[in-house]
């Protein structure tokens, strides 16, 4: 059985746009997706972490197939573009809810993002509120809670398109080292050739809903 | 941009809508002020006026605690269910109330759950002896919460439905159930607001007149507006109603400063484009309880409206069109409903004119910036002073020059026109706003002014919104009993107060049909007004 992430004939229709993905996904690899806009880029990712079911075919992520089960019963984390934390609470909260979705937190728990916060360089910033961070701190605090939850695969829709490209840089480096220590499956949507380069292992390039 | 007689002339439109609109509201207040001060004063606090105000104050706050707590299920219910079939309709039926006459809410009301009510029909069917009563408290909470729990779920769900759409794929991803969503997402959003709609809420429920005047049951069941209208229609003394109307401004005055130091709802990023996905809630119990919650809103809102529908049509409605009573009522409710709005609208552009004008001056002096703050107050000025209190005082006022009833249809117009501004100038003000934002730079390039600026540049653009305004003004008029109240004699009939004297005259069945009448021509007002508007498109 392959541990990395297996679509298999996988069909979906949304609109006017017929998808049809049929691949396989590296374990412990960094895969980039990359394409057009509309191309089906983050429908792929969509399907991966559940928020879209196939009309058609199978999903299987590391070993067990997951077509039509919920997105919390995945072992995948998620980073989106934006909007990554929920505003009106804090930093810890917003770490702390990946460990447990109704904050019932042990004193381990509470040393375990603790740890994870200054693993990602915000260390002291649990009583902040995102609002009043930059746009790549709110992002550390992304990596730190899926660091946190610890799931053999992280989906990644254009992580960083909101930043400069200094700071692009960064956090390219920082996720490389996560990448190292975790072994985990990485799977990111990117627009980006140079970042393409410089993280991918591996490259789908997807064109008009499927890949080519 | 403006020239220089541009602004003279803009600035000076707005100083005499300011100056119009204090005169107005100042002599009724004066008059109140001057009028036996003493007497006035020693009856402020009796245990009749006090009672009084514990009940205004009382049916206000349990009527605002109803609504929002009823109002909460029902949008978290729809928000939760992005699509399903007649969900568009069940938003439009929401925003039914806020355009339906008061006075044909209650008819309907009665209809639902009146002594000869459905319900109480049901009742007596299944053998029970004591009917449910509307009368007194119960039936204004009933009314209040008819009219309010569609504004506050319409507003709720607004804010939910702002929320970025990653909110709901992240507590999907992350496994929160149903109560750490709403604890941790839905209502941490909604609190924000609800302190807002609250006091929106209360402060109609605190100036409603209608209502009270036709639900409300004897002295133990009367607000300070309806105790104002029967101390001087029936007992007349004025002493009463003024220190009455005092209570009132006091009240008023006292929520509107509370509502602005509330903190305002901020305004979160829009995801644009980006469907809504709701994941949570896909459990038969969830689907159970949102059908059964969004059922029973619907039910509640509809059935009133239904029962107006039906009752109305039983009645012989053309020979009630036909007649000379609904004719002349329908003439006056016309001239001064379109006065009104035509008054309104003209306020309106005047003030936001002439703030533009004062605006576009890099730096402002003190008195031009005196003067913005002042018109930017005139437009909610009514909602202080409320219309009963501008009809008391300038009834005392115009008593002295003979019979008032000459002078009240155009006391009406005017009030109607003053409780207009407030919307008008809400309609109107962002519409000018980006006009002259997208036109002014232009226009002032080309040199482009005057008459030939309001033909070719304006008037294009600003039909829709003008005419939005004007039909909700129209509307507003059209359904007002609070204004006329004071003044209905057989000299001064409008439709409104047609049908209210028809119903104290027990013609249920002519009231019915009068009901159906009003009810559809504010209705279709209000829908005429919203048909283009942008926001209101998906609703």
């Amino acid at each position: 059985m392959h541990d990395g992430i297996v679509l298999d004939k996988v069909a979906l229709k949304l609109g006017t746009v017929d998808f049809h993905f049929d691949c396989r996904i590296e374990p412990g690899a960094i895969t980039a997706v990359a394409g057009p806009s509309g191309a089906g880029k983050s429908t792929l990712l969509n399907l991966v972490a559940g928020f879209e079911r196939p009309q058609s075919g199978r999903i299987f992520i590391a070993g067990h197939e997951q077509t039509a089960s919920h997105p919390s019963e995945r072992p995948v984390s998620v980073v989106f573009q934006d909007h990554n934390l929920f505003a009106h609470l804090d930093i810890f909260t917003n770490v702390a809810l990946g460990i447990s979705p109704s904050m019932k937190l042990s004193s381990a728990d509470k040393d375990r993002i603790e740890i994870a916060l200054t693993r990602v360089g915000l260390a002291g910033f649990g009583k902040r509120m995102p609002g009043s961070l930059s746009g790549g701190e709110k992002q550390r605090a992304a990596f730190a809670r899926a660091l946190l939850r610890n799931k053999p695969v992280l989906l990644l829709d254009e992580p960083f398109a909101s930043l400069d490209a200094d700071l692009r840089l960064q956090m390219s480096d920082l996720l490389i080292e996560l990448h190292r220590e975790t072994a985990n499956t990485i799977v990111m949507v990117s627009h980006d050739q140079a970042e393409i380069q410089r993280l991918a292992d591996h490259i789908l390039l997807m064109e008009r809903g499927r890949i080519a | 941009m403006l020239t220089i007689a541009e602004r003279r002339r803009s600035i000076g439109a707005g100083l005499t809508v300011l100056a119009a609109v204090i005169l107005f509201v100042g002599t009724a207040v004066l008059t109140l002020l001057a009028w036996d001060g003493e007497q006035s004063a020693s009856r402020l606090f009796t245990a009749y006026t006090w009672s009084i105000l514990r009940f205004t104050l009382l049916q206000a706050a349990l009527s605002t605690l109803l609504s929002i707590a009823l109002a909460i299920p029902v949008a978290l219910a729809l928000a939760r269910r992005p699509r399903f079939a007649g969900r568009a309709w069940i938003l439009r039926l929401m925003a039914l109330p806020m355009g339906l006459p008061a006075l044909v809410g209650a008819l309907g009301l009665l209809g639902v759950w009146g002594r000869q009510g459905i319900l109480n029909g049901w009742l007596t069917a299944a053998g029970l002896e004591q009917p449910v009563s509307v009368y007194g408290l119960s039936g204004i909470l009933l009314a209040h919460t008819f009219f309010n729990i569609p504004l506050a779920v319409r507003l709720l769900l607004a804010v939910l439905e702002r929320l970025p759409a990653e909110y709901w794929l992240l507590s999907a991803s992350l496994g929160m159930k149903p109560v750490s969503i709403f604890r941790f997402v839905e209502w941490p959003a909604l609190a924000r607001v609800v302190p807002g709609v609250a006091g929106l809420i209360f402060m109609l429920c605190a100036t409603s007149f209608t209502l009270v005047l036709v639900l409300g049951g004897g002295p133990a069941a009367t607000t300070l507006e309806v105790a104002i209208y029967q101390a001087l229609r029936f007992d007349f003394d004025p002493p009463r109603a003024i220190a009455l109307a005092f209570l009132q401004i006091a009240v008023t005055a006292v929520v509107i400063g509370l509502i602005a130091f509330l903190p305002a709802a901020t305004d979160t990023v829009r995801t644009a484009g980006r469907k809504m996905l709701r994941l949570d809630g896909r459990s038969a119990t969830s689907r159970i309880w949102d059908s059964l919650i969004i059922a029973a809103a619907v039910i509640f809102v509809a059935a009133p409206l239904v029962s107006v529908l039906a009752a109305g049509l039983r009645a012989d409605l053309w020979k009630l069109v036909t007649g000379p009573r609904f004719i002349q009522a329908a003439t006056t409710s016309l001239v001064i409903a379109v006065t009104a709005g035509v008054v309104a609208v003209a306020a309106s552009l005047a003030i936001i004119t002439a703030r533009q004008a004062i605006r576009d001056r890099r730096q402002p002096n003190p008195a031009e910036r005196l003067l913005s703050t002042s018109l930017a107050g005139t437009s909610s000025l009514v909602l202080v002073i409320p219309p009963i209190i501008l009809g008391t005082g300038w009834f005392l006022v115009l008593r002295q020059f003979g019979n008032v009833a000459s002078f009240a249809p155009y006391l009406v117009a005017v009030i109607n026109a003053l409780m207009a501004l407030p919307f008008a100038v809400r309609v109107l003000e962002p519409a000018l706003q980006d006009h002259r934002q997208q036109t002014a730079r232009l226009a002032a390039a080309l040199g482009i002014r005057g008459a030939a600026k309001w033909r070719l540049i304006d008037l294009p653009v600003l039909t829709r919104p003008l005419l939005t305004a004007l039909s909700f003004a129209m509307a507003l008029s059209l359904g007002d009993l609070g204004a006329v109240a004071l003044f209905g004699s057989s000299d001064l009939v409008t439709l409104p107060w047609l049908v209210y004297s028809t119903l104290s005259s027990y013609r249920t069945n002519d009231a019915d049909g009068l009901a159906l009448i009003l009810g559809a021509v504010c209705l279709a007002l209000t829908i005429l007004g919203t048909a283009g508007d942008k926001e209101n498109r998906n609703a």
